[in-house]
């Protein structure tokens, strides 16, 4: 299948290893994976924090770079959630019928990594080694917007080596919330507050989650904290083996 | 609606924990009537938020009490097979009568007029308040006994009324609880979910003169010394004064759904009843009740079914009140009405679900809302119902993760996260025409970047630069302002020497 990369502007400024990750794990599956350099931002933050107007050309960039792809795939479950749930309405909004048309066109294709993986493409064993004790955060959009369920799961439990721990309270919220983590920090931080114990309360030596975002913030107060557990992109785990742990 | 959670029977008509002394709703001397809080001149959501995020005491107070019922209406919902069915059914019928409400509202005034009943209209909440001021002074009556009601506290009825003389009496145990602290409700359904039994005994002492002197803090008798304050005043009360859950068009019927029992009193004892309903409560007919029925007790107080739920259909002649006014309250309903995106809100039938689902109103409980609806509904009623010009109520849209638990939980199925987003753009428009502001020049910059992949990479590679200097070993702990919102509590992560396009473009060839 060829695949576009839609890496998203935050994994592709701050975590390369999460993109390069999901190379990893799509061509070792027989794909052919592209990364279309006319991408950037899908136009979620600004959307999301009111600036709907400033987000329609972000989702014309997306269309445009993305357009005849048999499928989009990316390592953030939000961002797929802004194009596939919010993309209709910006058209619509904007009045611009062929922006509708692109949207209608790329939108369905769209997918993120954990539902391309388990649900589009079937496979649950990638290939993976990670002998390390690991818990899942199901990050809000992944679980509330994009429903893919068990995915990231089923995914985890077939890597080798792999001990996957349960997260108590797993479906909270972490608090980060885009500009939300901003405009209510101590809000943002008192909801984290409570993440960050119930995974140190696991005993995990790594948290994985399927969108970076939430990993930063979670990872933020992991760090400061000096709690000695690593946060990692689901993609990133995937793309270990035995040969390239 | 009653609360079911305040009554006497359970561990206390609120959790431990002492009230959060926070958000400035306490204007007791200067306001304009003493002694009352009020709405007016509040702050923005996160500045009050601050306050109560700081009370660790009444964080864990919400954390236990919103665990709790969120487990048992999982488990009630749970029963029922066809919970996605009711409601999608709720919604349909809701969406329906809204988009025939004027045919649905004159059927209703027409029928609770054909059993004797009367029907006043009230555009705005000084309207609503002004007519029931009347009524009672019409009844010779100088003080009223009140079933909890969500439309009075949005009117301020009680306020108002005392600056007419007239006493309110709120006969809920919670509302109670919190009319005798000089207090604001801070949950819809558990109004004094922020007081203690200790606090609770407190108040009784302080405000209720017939308490007894051996008051404990134990709920029973906490119970009893309300019930005994509130017997005398439910027997020699001339003027009940309630809201509705359900308005009935077919019959003219209005339904109140309850708990402690204090609400069929208010109902049934005293000579003239009036109830204070916003438009938007109307059900066609009687068949459609029994959804919401099924919806409302499961989804609020995790009950099969509740204790109470009284019917009346004008007036009965040796049967009840002898004089019934119905004021149907509009007061922004309307305006929220035209609104595409943001009617939905309209559908809420007060559960306050999204509440105890919501990790926001978790650590800050209902305070903070600046208005009697707090909670995720709430920051999208209130500025709807009131606009987006008050600091709080611009503030409001914000106050949410969009992280989607409370749209799983709604009944009727309101989008609350659509919703907020969407009157999140109709705050950032209603700033658009006037100064700019630095937040837009961001926005502004910050969109021209986003969009081209040309000034994006130009970005990182200053961002590798910029993070070199602040950084160490890949972690940012302190950035300028704003961002040092994220850094006080939270490390940033530098940015890494090669973006990910970068190192695309170095391997692999520019692609397309």
């Amino acid at each position: 299948m060829r695949i576009g990369l839609f890496v998203t502007c935050l994994t592709d400024t701050l975590f390369p290893d999460t993109g390069k990750a999901v190379v990893t794990v799509l061509e070792r599956l027989g794909h052919r994976v592209e990364f279309p350099a006319g991408q950037a931002c899908c136009g979620q933050m600004h959307f999301n924090t009111g600036y709907r107007r400033e987000a329609t050309p972000m989702a014309r960039g997306f269309v445009a770079a993305f357009g005849g792809f048999e499928a989009v795939v990316t390592p953030s479950a939000s961002c797929a959630a802004m194009v596939r749930e919010y993309y209709p309405a910006l058209a619509a909004e904007a009045a611009d019928e062929s922006l509708a048309r692109a949207v209608a066109q790329v939108a369905p294709r769209t997918y993120e990594l954990s539902e391309f993986l388990a649900d589009v493409l079937g496979v649950t064993d990638v290939g993976a080694y990670f002998p390390h004790r690991v818990t899942y955060h199901p990050s809000c959009h992944s679980l509330r917007m994009l429903r893919v369920g068990d995915a990231p799961a089923r995914l985890l439990r077939a890597v080798r080596g792999l001990d996957l721990v349960d997260l108590p309270d797993a479906e909270s919220c972490c608090g980060f919330g885009g500009t939300f983590a901003v405009k209510n920090p101590d809000v943002s931080a008192a909801i984290c507050a409570d993440k960050v114990a119930a995974i140190r309360q696991t005993g995990a030596e790594v948290v994985c989650a399927a969108d970076n975002s939430c990993l930063m913030h979670i990872g933020g107060s992991l760090t400061r904290q000096r709690s000695g557990v690593a946060t990692m992109h689901l993609a990133e785990i995937l793309a270990r083996t035995e040969d390239a742990p | 609606m009653t609360p079911p959670e305040t009554a006497g029977q359970h561990a206390g008509p609120a959790t431990a924990g002492p009230h959060p002394e926070t958000v400035g709703q306490h204007p007791a001397a200067g306001g304009p009537h003493p002694g009352m809080p009020t709405y007016l001149g509040m702050p923005s959501f996160p500045v009050a938020a601050r306050t109560a995020v700081a009370d660790s005491q009444l964080r864990r107070n919400l954390a236990h009490a919103t665990h709790t019922i969120r487990a048992k209406r999982a488990g009630a919902v749970g029963e029922l097979a066809d919970w996605q069915e009711l409601r999608a059914a709720a919604k349909a019928i809701k969406d329906h009568t809204l988009a025939n409400l004027d045919t649905y509202l004159i059927r209703l005034e027409e029928n609770v007029t054909r059993a004797g009943g009367h029907v006043h209209w009230a555009q705005d909440a000084a309207e609503a308040n002004a007519i029931v001021a009347g009524l009672v002074r019409a009844a010779g009556a100088d003080r009223v006994v009140k079933v909890k009601s969500m439309a009075t506290q949005e009117t301020g009825l009680n306020e108002a009324l005392a600056a007419d003389g007239i006493g309110a009496l709120e006969t809920d145990l919670a509302e109670l609880i919190v009319q005798l602290g000089h207090d604001l409700p801070s949950h819809i359904l558990v109004p004094a979910i922020h007081r203690n039994r200790a606090e609770i005994r407190e108040i009784f002492r302080r405000e209720m003169p017939d308490a007894p002197d051996d008051l404990t803090d134990e709920p029973r008798m906490l119970a009893a010394a309300a019930r005994s304050h509130l017997r005398q005043a439910f027997l020699s009360a001339k003027v009940g004064v309630s809201g509705a859950n359900f308005a009935i068009a077919e019959t003219g019927s209005l339904v109140v759904v309850e708990s402690e029992g204090n609400g069929r009193m208010c109902v049934t004892l005293p000579q003239t009843l009036i109830s204070v309903v916003g438009i938007e409560k109307i059900l066609p007919t009687w068949r459609d009740l029994e959804v919401f029925l099924a919806l409302l007790p499961r989804s609020s107080t995790a009950e099969r079914m509740n204790p109470y739920t009284s019917v009346w259909t004008g007036v009965t002649p040796g049967d009840g009140p002898s004089d019934f006014h119905l004021v149907l309250l509009d007061n922004g309903r309307t305006t929220a009405l035209a609104d595409q995106v943001g009617r939905q809100a309209l559908r809420c039938i007060r559960c306050s679900a999204c509440l105890n689902v919501c990790p926001v109103y978790e650590r800050v409980g209902g305070h903070a809302y600046g208005s009697p609806y707090p909670g995720p509904i709430g920051a999208i009623i209130s500025p709807q119902l009131r606009g987006v010009t008050s600091e709080v109520d611009a503030s409001l849209p914000y106050a949410s993760t969009l992280c989607g638990a409370c749209y799983d939980v709604c009944p009727v199925a309101i989008n609350i996260p659509e919703a907020l987003v969407y009157l999140r753009g109709k705050v950032v428009d209603a700033k658009r025409d006037k100064h700019l502001s630095p937040e837009r020049a961001v926005f502004g910059v910050s969109g021209r970047v986003l969009r081209s992949p040309r000034l994006l990479a130009a970005a990182q590679r200053a961002g590798y630069l910029g993070g070199r200097l602040v950084g160490r070993s890949g972690r940012i702990r302190r950035l300028p302002p704003p961002l040092s919102a994220w850094t006080e509590t939270r490390d940033a992560p530098a940015p890494p020497r090669e973006s990910f396009r970068a190192w695309w473009a170095r391997t692999r060839g520019t692609g397309r």
